[in-house]
């Protein structure tokens, strides 16, 4: 049942982040996580109801003194029909490809992904090996206040984040990523595209003489959060991409993953395929 | 007692304005605040695409969507795609082709498969095969449904 007692829809994010001073208030942008989950009663409307797909200003995608800036209302379709995310960093192009249908890409968001806080969120996976911030905007002292959070330290737990209640998601932000590197992303579903992943695996390093260096990896779907898997970085960081070290890098990553049994697979199916994509992965990385 | 909010939009060319509980999903409105019960409810989940609406130009899945986000933009429906005498070409493809069985899934799929053909001038079957993974029809099997899709492709080429 809806308890909500005010609607808003604010054009300027000051009037937005001023709306959300108090908490008590639930954003709304693509709705297609929103919607399910009230609809089902998983969860409650607050006092406020506040759509925030009219605010001017987060819904570009932009290249700003060498780093990416994503608005947090651009859709994932915008991230899939990007020209310079092809060009500088096509992984998250990659993983657009692979979200959803068109109906929910046409209608998602960026900030609604990451917000939602899905172990299994496909956007999070990208920005977690292009080693992303997130931008959190609030009101403060009569101005817009932001501050910067590592995209890996933003979950907390399935769902939850270090998001304060007053503070608005409003950008992603990443460095353009140097000339050498190169990334990909894998998922799973018991559907090839419409499904929430059964593991991800995106994997980023800078690829020069046929070894790696500035490595991440992240997997989805396999522990509480998003994960970056640092151990499996070690084990790839500075080494020659050959057969042996691919094995050892998916060994360890079937280590790393702590999954657990649901619908959708069963752990041990799980920790399986972290290896299997940990591997595939690896190796469109090297052929790239 | 729900919080209602009035909002305006275009729905199928024409100016509308509606008072709507703020919680209230697009595809409810269409069927029981205006009566407009060519687009239809299956899933409610954003799973099946039975729902499927064009909004400002993009498709989306109108169980999802809330109606407050409709003000301001512009909506077609199923209904919006025929003229006074004469089926779509898309939805007169679908009849030429056998391509609809019980009918269920046809108007998101109709919806769906224009929106690919419009983008798309070169939309190969691969193309559509993806574009239409959002729209589940338990009867045709697809097959006639790609068919009707493609003929009308090439018909614009
Ligand atoms: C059928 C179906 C298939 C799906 N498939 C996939 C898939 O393949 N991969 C995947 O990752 N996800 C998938 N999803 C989940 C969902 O579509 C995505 O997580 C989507 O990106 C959410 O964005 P939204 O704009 O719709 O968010 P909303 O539903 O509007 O919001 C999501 C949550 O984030 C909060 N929020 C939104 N924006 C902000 C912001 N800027 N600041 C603070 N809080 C905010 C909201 O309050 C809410 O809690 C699927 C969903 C459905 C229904
Ligand atoms: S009814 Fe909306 S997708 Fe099934
Ligand atoms: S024709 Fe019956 S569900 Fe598609």
């Amino acid at each position: 049942m809806s308890d909500v007692q005010n609607y808003l829809s604010p054009h300027r994010l000051d009037d937005a982040v001023k709306a959300m001073a108090g908490g008590d208030t639930t954003v709304l942008c693509g709705g297609t996580d929103l919607s399910p989950q009230t609809d089902s009663g998983l969860r409650e409307y607050a006092g406020t109801l506040m759509n925030i797909r009219r605010i001017e200003g987060l819904s570009g995608i932009d290249l700003i003194d060498g780093q990416i800036r994503i608005g947090a209302l651009v859709t994932v379709t915008g991230i899939g029909n990007s020209q310079l995310l092809d060009e500088l960093a096509p992984v998250l192009v990659e993983a657009a490809d692979q979200f959803a249908s068109d109906q929910i890409r046409n209608a998602a968001s960026l900030g609604g992904n990451i917000c939602n806080a899905s172990p299994a969120g496909d956007m999070i996976i990208p920005l977690l090996v292009l080693d992303a911030v997130v931008e959190l905007s609030s009101w403060r002292q009569g101005t817009v206040h932001t501050r910067q959070v590592s995209l890996d330290e933003f979950f907390t737990a399935p769902g939850k984040t270090v998001r304060q209640e007053n503070e608005l998601l409003t950008a992603v932000i990443f460095d353009q990523p140097a000339e050498s590197f190169v990334a990909h992303f894998r998922k799973s579903g018991p559907r090839p595209a419409l499904e929430i992943a059964t593991v991800s695996v995106g994997i980023g390093g800078r690829l020069e003489n046929g070894s790696l260096s500035g490595v991440r990896v992240a997997m989805g779907a396999v522990a509480p959060t998003p994960l970056r898997a640092r151990s499996v970085e070690a084990t790839l960081e500075g080494k020659t991409l050959d057969a042996e070290t691919i094995r050892a890098a998916a060994v360890d990553a079937g280590e790393q993953a702590t999954p657990i049994d649901d619908v959708r697979a069963s752990a041990w199916y799980r920790r399986h395929l972290v290896c299997v994509f940990t591997e595939e992965v690896l190796n469109d990385v090297l052929e790239n | 007692m729900s919080l209602k909010t009035e909002i305006s939009f275009r729905l199928n060319g024409r100016a509308v304005s509606v008072t709507i509980p703020v919680t209230m999903k697009t595809l409810t409105m269409l069927r029981e605040v205006l009566g407009m019960t060519g687009t239809k409810y299956a899933c409610g989940e954003g799973e099946c695409g039975a729902c499927t609406i064009r909004l400002d130009g993009r498709t989306v899945n109108s169980c999802l969507m809330y109606a407050v986000d409709c003000d301001g933009r512009e909506l077609v429906t199923i209904e919006g795609l025929k003229t006074e005498n004469a089926l779509h070409p898309m939805q007169q493809s679908f009849v030429d082709h056998g391509a609809i069985q019980c009918g269920f899934c046809m108007p998101g799929m109709i919806m769906q498969a224009d929106y690919l053909a419009q983008n798309n001038p070169e939309l190969s079957c691969e193309d559509l095969r993806r574009g239409l993974e959002g729209n589940v029809c338990r009867c045709t099997g697809y097959t006639k449904v790609l068919d009707a899709v493609t003929a009308v492709v090439e018909a614009r080429r």
